[in-house]
């Protein structure tokens, strides 16, 4: 009897989210009134769901979506951006939904790290190259492009946006640390890793009633791929999916580095993409984290307006690297396949991404939108004016490709588990490194 | 067959002056209809009374037993989403009893089924007892408790989260003016457990309350007046009859709670902000949290039919205990 009860209350849990996911849709698209659709020919208005993934800003879809929207009276664009989490509530339900033929968008984004499952189930989409999409090899890095090929060497989905490598510090607070807050001078004392972690001791001495950076995960997360360069371009799976957690000097170089910063004390002890850490953003708990290109937006969202102009963006040390960045793709369950391949298309096109980089600040793989004197000499207004296209265009065209496993979400979840408790406090740190190799075996399966 | 005797009996008492069967023309008494009709009428006694009840029986066997037994079947392979299905036996079984997260996910469960039944049904029969007295706004007072049955878990999962915040949360603020530390509520075990163990009470002490209030209304008045010429006291009243003749309701409330403290999923899974992990270290994941992530986030789905089949065992031998437990109050007439 209870028991359909706390069912009930789980379906509950899922009626009150997906209502207030319609809602916040509906109230990002500026509807059109059907009207419309007499004029159009004798096409009957199509909407194409969008859903992503993402904090802050997510996808930075907003402005450019709007501008769609407004010439395309008959293919209205409906963006829902389902959670901030990828691998932990995003993944897991669109696989559910691919599997089951059902409750996925018409164009769904894909992180990074799902793309090696996403490749491996080819019957999931729909062949892109069917509807010419084959042309926009031109506008991309070959390894991007090559990324967006599924395992039957069909091309399923094209690249949005790319990582790049910053960090993001506060300025007022360094200030009050007696640091300078000048961004060149800012990235020139840090050159390496171990600078930085010096900087963080000074930055504690002064200040005590915000630390130094969020937590372990950006920073772990940012010397990963750096590493990752060192070490063949791979992460916890080699080029065959053979798990090498405990092989590859890459994961415990970074491990060490994450636990080193906890130890210090200099952590703020927030989890990224948790509910304290977007509230640390707003309460001004720590002045740096580890910053890709689309964690401007995450910034810049979570923070707010009361604190735009205080965060700036510095070069990160141990030179640049490629955290994250994302594909789009069209399930083969969409009704309308031509009509979200064509939306795929333009969200993934130049002008869109040049409309995202200076709204969010996501840097585009497209190269063409990369070489745009928009994006090229694009200034934050958010981050003090940083001139986030130089520091971000710069590095885009020569940022090597990361391999990532099959299972690299389900891993990738069981390492960062890990490395939130040595920060917590919940699992002791000598003990840490085993677990982490136990955990990451397990969910490797 | 029982079902029919039974039904008929009462019924026909009832009933008992004139026929209930629609009185028929005369004249057609002698024709071939009336074959049809009886064997209708046959069919409707023998027929009716299980076609009224298949609705239930038809949905349960569609969304509990066919699910039972499917997750029974798949519980003996090793049956990934990006895999093939491999039988393994009773593989699963033996490498649940071995995984040391899974032993760590069944004492959270026990545990914040005990930190929040235990005081939730004391409390709740203590409001029941209150409740049952005479007083203004009775009725309002009665609904009242029920509010936070209709307050959605979301709703109060977020507040709740809120005022266990290790960094700003209320609770935190308070305990600092005793000199308490502040408290790292999802990172600590049993305070995770005492955080989760409150918002399942806030929400269904109030329900069992009025559960209980429904099962001492039924007991008659007579009983206590005679209680209180042989010069009972009130409280000697409460232990030696309402509990005693509250016992049907009583173990029915325990058996709901055990089914439910031991299925608990909304509740911590939203206190880590939606993610089923439960803590960076397990540290409030319950079973049914782990069965979810086995499933769905990791998608090994015998694995996960596995952990669903140990739950369903785990809930039989508590509700038998507690059910034997239960009996035992007041057990002589």
């Amino acid at each position: 009897m209870k028991h359909t009860w706390r069912r009930g209350r789980f379906l509950a849990v899922a009626a009150v989210t997906t209502a207030a996911l319609a809602l916040s849709a509906a109230c990002g698209s500026g509807d059109s009134g059907s009207g419309d659709t007499a004029s159009g020919e004798s096409a009957e208005k199509v909407t194409i769901t969008v859903q992503t993934f993402g904090g802050g800003k997510n996808f930075g879809y907003d402005e450019a979506i709007a501008k769609w929207n407004r010439e395309n009276p008959n293919i209205q664009i409906k963006h829902v951006n389902l959670t901030d989490q990828f691998e932990q509530v995003y993944w897991p339900q669109m696989i559910q939904w691919l599997q089951a033929g059902n409750g996925a968008g018409d164009v769904v984004g894909i992180d990074e790290g799902g793309m090696g499952l996403a490749k491996a189930h080819p019957e999931w989409w729909v062949d892109l190259g069917e509807y010419g999409l084959d042309s926009r090899k031109s506008d991309y890095a070959e390894w991007k492009w090559q990324n967006g090929i599924d395992s039957s060497g069909k091309l399923f989905a094209l690249g949005t946006d790319v990582g790049g490598m910053s960090i993001c510090y506060r300025r007022d607070l360094f200030e009050k640390a007696g640091l300078p807050t000048d961004r060149e001078e800012v990235s020139k004392l840090w050159p390496t890793w171990d600078d930085f972690l010096e900087v963080g001791k000074k930055f504690k001495e002064k200040v005590k009633d915000a630390a130094f950076v969020d937590g372990t995960n950006t920073i772990y997360n940012v010397v990963l791929v750096q590493e990752a360069a060192k070490n063949g371009n791979v992460t916890y799976f080699d080029t065959n999916n053979n798990l090498i957690v405990d092989k590859n000097p890459a994961v415990k170089t970074a491990f060490d580095y994450a636990v080193k910063l906890s130890q210090e004390g200099l952590t703020a002890k927030l989890r990224n993409f948790s509910e304290e850490w977007n509230t640390g953003f707003k309460k001004s708990q720590f002045a740096t984290l580890g910053c890709p290109s689309w964690m401007l937006g995450v910034v810049s969202g979570n923070a707010g307006d009361e604190l735009k102009g205080k965060w700036d963006v510095a070069a990160v040390p141990g030179g640049g690297g490629n955290w994250g960045g994302s594909w789009l793709a069209v399930p083969k369950q969409t009704k309308h396949p031509k009509e979200a391949a064509m939306v795929a298309n333009y969200l993934t096109g130049k002008e869109a991404q040049v409309s995202v980089f200076n709204y969010a600040g996501n840097m585009p793989s497209n190269t063409q939108a990369q070489q745009d004197p928009a994006v090229q000499g694009a200034k934050d207004e958010y981050f003090n004016d940083a001139p986030k296209g130089e520091i971000f265009a710069k590095s885009a065209a020569e940022l090597q490709p990361v391999f990532l496993g099959v299972k690299h979400t389900q891993v990738k979840n069981a390492v960062e588990q890990v490395i939130s408790a040595v920060d917590d406090g919940s699992v002791p740190a000598d003990q840490a490194w085993q677990k982490l190799v136990d955990d990451a075996t397990k969910a490797a399966g | 067959m029982s079902l029919h005797t039974d039904y008929s009996g009462p019924y026909a008492q009832a009933q008992s002056g004139p026929q209930v069967v629609p009185p028929s023309p005369r004249g057609s008494r002698n024709d071939s209809p009336s074959a049809v009709r009886r064997f209708l009428s046959w069919l409707d006694l023998k027929a009716s009374p299980y076609l009224l009840v298949s609705p239930y029986f038809l949905l349960f066997a569609v969304f509990g037993l066919f699910p039972l037994a499917f997750t029974l079947y798949y519980s003996l392979f090793d049956y990934e989403l990006t895999g093939e299905q491999e039988w393994v036996g009773l593989g699963n079984y033996t490498e649940l009893l071995a995984d040391d997260q899974f032993w760590k996910v069944v004492v959270n469960t026990l545990a914040m089924f005990v930190i929040a039944t235990v005081p939730q049904l004391l409390l709740a029969l203590m409001l029941a007892n209150a409740l049952n007295k005479r007083f203004r706004g009775q009725l309002f007072v009665r609904m009242g408790v029920l509010l936070p049955l209709v307050t959605s878990v979301v709703a109060v999962s977020v507040v709740f989260t809120q005022l266990y915040g290790r960094d700003w949360g209320m609770v935190n603020w308070i305990l600092s003016w005793f000199g308490v530390d502040p408290i790292d509520w999802k990172a600590e075990r049993i305070p995770s457990w005492l955080a989760i163990s409150t918002m399942v009470d806030w929400r269904w002490t109030g329900y069992n309350a009025i559960i209980f209030l429904a099962g001492m209304q039924t007991i008659p008045r007579d009983l206590y007046e005679a209680a209180e010429i042989d010069g009972a006291s009130k409280r000697r009243q409460f232990w030696q009859i309402t509990i005693p003749m509250l016992r049907p309701t009583i173990i029915f409330v325990v058996l709901n709670s055990t089914i439910g403290g031991l299925t608990l999923f909304a509740e911590p899974v939203m206190f880590y902000g939606g993610r089923i992990q439960g803590g960076s270290d397990n540290q409030f994941q319950t079973v049914a949290m782990f069965i979810v992530e086995k499933g769905f986030n990791n998608f090994e789905y015998g694995y996960a039919s596995a952990a669903a089949w140990l739950l369903f065992l785990m809930i039989l031998v508590g509700s038998a205990i507690n059910f034997m437990l239960i009996r035992r109050i007041g057990g002589h007439k």
